[in-house]
C-alpha cells in the first residue's frame, strides 16, 4: 500500500499485523487527544465563566449550592458538636479577625438592637441577657482556615432567648442576620442552625466576661458552623425569609451555609 | 534454513476500555483535587516533619507556594475541591465496582507470595538482582500491592474528607479517625502518598517503554513470541515474521 492513509479505509482482516497495530494505535491516540483537549478546554471554560457572589465561577457555585442541599439538609437538633470536659479547654483562646471591630465603640452604652419590623426595634442590654438561663459549652471551635481549638464559652441559648422575648414570628422566618454595631461585618444564618441547641448568644469565655477582642459584650457562638459565622460584638439582629447578607459569602465567594 | 527462527507478533488485549477510562479520568481529577487542596492547606500550613524544635521538612516552603501561585485563594480552593470531589468519588466507585464485577480484581489483588515477590521485583528493578521475579499475571507483585494500596488510599481520602467536611454531621466518622485534627493529618498524608505514587509510577512507565504505555491508551500490547509459544491470551491478530 503506497498511501499510508489507506489502512484507515481497509478492513482489519485485510491488514497485516504491523498495519493493524498502526491503525489501532493512531485511532486510539486520536480519541485520547480529543478527550484530553475537551477536558482542557472544559476546564478553561469553567475558569472563565462569569462569577456568582464573591468570585466563584457560576457553574461551581451551582454545584456548591446543590452540596448545601445534600449536606445541610441533614442539620438536626439531634446532631450535636462533640463536647469536652472543661479541663480540656485551651487557656489561651486564639484571636482571629477583627472585621467590624475597628470603629470607635463605647461598651457602656451598648445594647443589642433586635429589628422586628420597620420602626419596631427592641433594645436589649447585657444585664437583661444575663437574666436568662446560662448554658456553657466546651467544643472544638473550627476555623475555615483549617485550625481548630477546644474552647469554653458561656451564654444563653439563642433558641431560649427567642422564646423568652416572644420572638416566635421571627423564629419562623428562614434566615437570621447579625451585624456589628458599625455594620462592617455581617453574617447570615439559616434558622434551623440558629435554633440548634448549641447556638449561644455568648458573653463568657473560660468563665470570665468576654475580652473586647473576643466580642464583648455579646457575640454569637455557633458550633455547627465555621468560626466565620460566630460574629463578635453583635449590634443588630434581624430576620428574613430571603437570605440575609453574609460578608464572606457575598464579598469573598465562600459558602453561605458553611455548615459543619 | 539454518540460523533462522520464526517469531509471531501478536496483538494481545491488556487493559479493558473501562479501566482506561477510569485511569485517565482520575488523572486530571486527582490533579485538580491536589491543587485545590493546596489552596486550602495554605490558609493554615502547620504540618512539618521534625523532632523537638528541629524542622527537617516544612509543608511547604514559601518559594513553593509562590511558584504555584497558591497564596490567598482559600475560597477558590474550597469551591473546586467540593465540586470535583464528586467526580473523584464517582469515578473511584465506578472503578472499584468494575474491577469486582468484571473479575479484574483477580489481576489486582495481592496473593500469598506478593510481598516476597514484590521485594524481588524491587531488587530486579534497581538492577541489584539479575533473575526476573516470577510472573504473576498482568501485574507483577509490586504492582499488585501498589495498585491495591492506591484503592485503599482513595477510600481513605474520601472518608477522611467527609469527616473533615462535615465533622458535626459525621461526628462518628471523625471520631473513627481519631478526631478532627487527626482526620486532617491523615487526609494530608494520603495526598503526599499520591504524589509519591505518581513519581514512582511515571518513572516505572518511562522505564517499561512504549509498548506498555501504549497499552494504557489503545488497550492492547504487542507480544513477540516463538511460534510454539502457548496462546493463552486473547489474540486479535497474528502474523509471521522471519527473524534471522
Amino acid at each position: 500500500m503506497a498511501n499510508p492513509l489507506k489502512i484507515f479505509f481497509t478492513k482489519n482482516d485485510q491488514l497485516n499485523t504491523d498495519q493493524l497495530i498502526l491503525k489501532k494505535t493512531v485511532i486510539s491516540f486520536f480519541f485520547f487527544f480529543v478527550f484530553a483537549g475537551a477536558a482542557f478546554f472544559g476546564l478553561k471554560w469553567l475558569r472563565h465563566q462569569p462569577t456568582a457572589a464573591g468570585k466563584t465561577s457560576r457553574p461551581l457555585r451551582t454545584v456548591l449550592n446543590a452540596n448545601e442541599k445534600v449536606f445541610d439538609g441533614l442539620v438536626s437538633e439531634k446532631r450535636l458538636a462533640k463536647q469536652y470536659p472543661v479541663s480540656q479547654a485551651d487557656k489561651r483562646p486564639r484571636v482571629n479577625g477583627d472585621l467590624g471591630m475597628k470603629s470607635a465603640f463605647d461598651p457602656a452604652s451598648w445594647a443589642m438592637n433586635v429589628i422586628k419590623g420597620k420602626a419596631d426595634t427592641l433594645k436589649i442590654t447585657l444585664d437583661e441577657i444575663k437574666k436568662l438561663p446560662k448554658t456553657e459549652i466546651v467544643f472544638n471551635f473550627k476555623c475555615i482556615e483549617g485550625w481548630s481549638q477546644i474552647t469554653h464559652w458561656g451564654g444563653v441559648r439563642f433558641s431560649e432567648f427567642m422564646r423568652a422575648y416572644g420572638l416566635n414570628g421571627e423564629a419562623a422566618k428562614k434566615y437570621l442576620g447579625l451585624s456589628t454595631p458599625d455594620k462592617k461585618y455581617y453574617v447570615g444564618i439559616d434558622m434551623p442552625s440558629a435554633m440548634h441547641p448549641q447556638t449561644l448568644l455568648c458573653y463568657e469565655l473560660n468563665g470570665k466576661p468576654l475580652p473586647l477582642n473576643q466580642g464583648y459584650p455579646l457575640r454569637l457562638i455557633i458550633p455547627v458552623k465555621y468560626g466565620v459565622k460566630s460574629l463578635k460584638r453583635i449590634g443588630f439582629m434581624y430576620f428574613d425569609d430571603n437570605r440575609t447578607p453574609d460578608y464572606w459569602a457575598d464579598v469573598k465567594g465562600y459558602d453561605y451555609f458553611s455548615g459543619l | 534454513m539454518p540460523g533462522q527462527q520464526k517469531t509471531i507478533k501478536r496483538i494481545v488485549k491488556k487493559h479493558p476500555l473501562a479501566i482506561r477510562w477510569f485511569h485517565w479520568v482520575n488523572f486530571p481529577v486527582l490533579g485538580i483535587m491536589i491543587w485545590s487542596g493546596l489552596l486550602i492547606y495554605w490558609a493554615n500550613d502547620v504540618y512539618k516533619i521534625g523532632f523537638g524544635s528541629t524542622t527537617l521538612l516544612k509543608f511547604f516552603p514559601d518559594t513553593f507556594y509562590k511558584a504555584l501561585n497558591i497564596p490567598y485563594r482559600l475560597s477558590e480552593g474550597m469551591a473546586y475541591h467540593f465540586v470535583f470531589m464528586w467526580l473523584f468519588f464517582l469515578n473511584g466507585i465506578a472503578y472499584v465496582l468494575y474491577t469486582i464485577f468484571s473479575g479484574e480484581w483477580r489481576d489486582l489483588m495481592p496473593g500469598r507470595n506478593s510481598f516476597k515477590y514484590a521485594w524481588q521485583v524491587l531488587l530486579h528493578d534497581l538492577h541489584i538482582r539479575k533473575t526476573a521475579p516470577p510472573a504473576t499475571g498482568k501485574y507483577n507483585a509490586a504492582q499488585r500491592i501498589a495498585y491495591s494500596a492506591i484503592i485503599v488510599m482513595g477510600i481513605g481520602s474520601v472518608l477522611t474528607g467527609l469527616a473533615i467536611y462535615k465533622p458535626v454531621q459525621f461526628g462518628w466518622l471523625c471520631a473513627l479517625f481519631g478526631g478532627y485534627k487527626a482526620a486532617r493529618i491523615i487526609h494530608f498524608v494520603l495526598t503526599i502518598g499520591y504524589v509519591l505514587f505518581f513519581l514512582v509510577h511515571i518513572g516505572q512507565v518511562a522505564m517499561a517503554g512504549w509498548n506498555n504505555f501504549r497499552a494504557m491508551i489503545t488497550g492492547f500490547e504487542v507480544k513477540k513470541m516463538k511460534e510454539e509459544a502457548p496462546a493463552d491470551d486473547v489474540v486479535l491478530s497474528e502474523s509471521e515474521t522471519v527473524k534471522s
